[in-house]
């Protein structure tokens, strides 16, 4: 009588397990211009989104495919004005709903139609525990908006998890930051060290911290996780790979796990898989979902281990990092099929090293997204 | 005999969390904000009985009445708690 974390069932046939997670980025569009987004540089413009029926029927193929579970994200969800149209969908494909909002536009009538159409729990970002600092960061003011989110939120009796992107500007908050969701009574708090995907990687050089920071803010998370009783929230810690010499385990495998579909409807094994020049992903205007995930050759290309290159192809990890991030390994070297060179053990992990180790980084400027065309 | 220590709480599933069984693997799940739990064994049939109104003594006699001979007294209870630690039920 053991509840199990899902783990990939040993299937009869040569199928693929199923998906068990959809990650819909609704729209490109976002009132905030965080340096550490993870959007790709070539955002969508809003006449190519997938429109309110077409995500119906997303939603309708992925949970008769086995799709449990749905994070609706962006950009900001929230500009998509079918919003709601979009969770009863979900709901009705028996899909869980997660909100992932900046909380920018978030009022109570907007929260109580999303709450009547099913919408279960809502994660809300927050750039810094300081209302100014937050601001600057996000490129625009936000924090008394997400304060409100928070306490809206709360008002509802939904769930309410709190995301922080940790980088060189925040990580010495981490206290502040811990109390901040304390304060707004949220049930879980993310501390995620920043991905380099997108803006993120673009912006890298200003967001990466020194090994410093990093030690002193993961100790004040040990310390909290401490404190904090069994009632309090669940403190969340992703690591950064790029500092701890261990490949992340990437969507725990591609093609394995779960799927992202963006907002024109390519359908990618991960959110920064739009960065691989020659995945040529497939797009749900095109294909049935089922089709995607199983004989897609974007789907296929790195699922299981048979693509691997030494050292992943022999390494006693390789069923449990995957060989880190495709997409990584990509930026990094030019090759996809290379180990992640987050990992201590890949050729190419002097790479990280030196980045991890620049004296000079910190200078560079944040470059910011101009917002998403309407036409 | 005396009760364990916790047997008198009513354990019923966190709001946060969705029980629903899933046809397509055929699995009970519990379904959270960031992760989904499939449920092995007989969980989902003590979960079934918590709904608030039971206690974990009440769910443990239940279980005996309906599982003869198993060990529902030794097993159900450090089971829920564990269930309560993670924050899973309250």
């Amino acid at each position: 009588m053991t509840p199990a974390d899902p783990t990939p069932p040993t299937a009869p046939s040569s199928a693929p397990a199923r998906p068990w997670a959809l990650l819909a980025e609704l729209t490109h569009a976002c009132p905030l211009h965080c340096g550490y987004c993870s959007n790709p540089l070539e955002l969508t413009r809003r006449s190519r989104e997938l429109t309110g029926e077409q995500w119906t029927d997303v939603m309708r193929q992925a949970g008769e495919f086995g799709v449990v579970h749905t994070h609706l994200s962006g950009g900001e969800p929230l500009l998509r004005r079918d919003l709601a149209e979009i969770v009863t969908a979900a709901e009705a494909a028996g899909i869980y709903t997660q909100l992932v909002t900046s909380g920018v536009g978030l009022d109570r009538d907007r929260l109580s139609t999303l709450a009547a159409a099913g919408l279960r729990s809502v994660q809300l970002s927050v750039q810094h525990a300081d209302p100014r600092a937050s601001d600057r960061i996000a490129g625009r003011r936000s924090f008394a908006e997400k304060e409100r989110a928070a306490g809206l939120v709360r008002a509802a009796g939904l769930p309410l998890g709190l995301n922080v992107v940790l980088h060189r500007e925040n990580l010495d908050a981490i206290d502040a930051l811990i109390e901040l969701g304390l304060t707004w009574g949220v049930d879980r708090i993310e501390l995620a060290n920043t991905q380099f995907y997108g803006w993120g990687l673009l912006n890298r050089a200003a967001l990466l911290p020194t090994r410093d920071q990093l030690a002193r803010a993961r100790d004040a998370v040990e310390r909290w996780r401490e404190r904090l009783t069994p009632d309090g929230p669940d403190l969340v810690w992703v690591v950064p790979d790029y500092f701890d010499g261990v490949a992340k385990p990437c969507m725990g495998g591609w093609g394995a796990v779960s799927l992202t579909v963006t907002p024109d409807g390519t359908v990618l094994p991960c959110p920064a898989a739009a960065s691989l020049p020659d995945l040529d992903p497939p797009n749900i205007r095109d294909h049935p979902l089922a089709w995607i995930w199983d004989h897609s050759e974007a789907f296929t290309r790195y699922r299981g281990t048979d693509w691997m290159a030494d050292p992943c192809r022999t390494c006693s990890r390789r069923d449990e990092d995957f060989g880190g991030c495709r997409c990584q390994a990509y930026a990094l070297t030019g090759d996809a099929t290379r180990t992640d060179p987050a990992c201590r053990l890949s050729p190419d992990h002097g790479l990280i090293r030196s980045l991890a180790d620049d004296s000079t980084k910190g200078r560079g400027v944040i470059r910011r997204r101009v917002p998403v065309r309407g036409g | 005999m005396k009760a364990a220590p916790g047997t008198d709480w009513r354990p019923v599933p966190a709001p946060a969390i969705v029980r629903r069984h899933d046809p397509v693997r055929d699995a009970d799940l519990l379904i959270l904000p960031e992760r989904v739990v499939v449920l092995t064994g007989r969980a989902e049939t003590v979960l079934a009985l918590c709904d608030g109104t039971r206690s974990v003594r009440g769910i443990v006699d239940e279980l005996a009445e309906r599982f003869p001979g198993a060990p529902v007294a030794t097993d159900v209870p450090p089971f829920l708690e564990r269930l309560r630690t993670e924050g899973w039920l309250r």
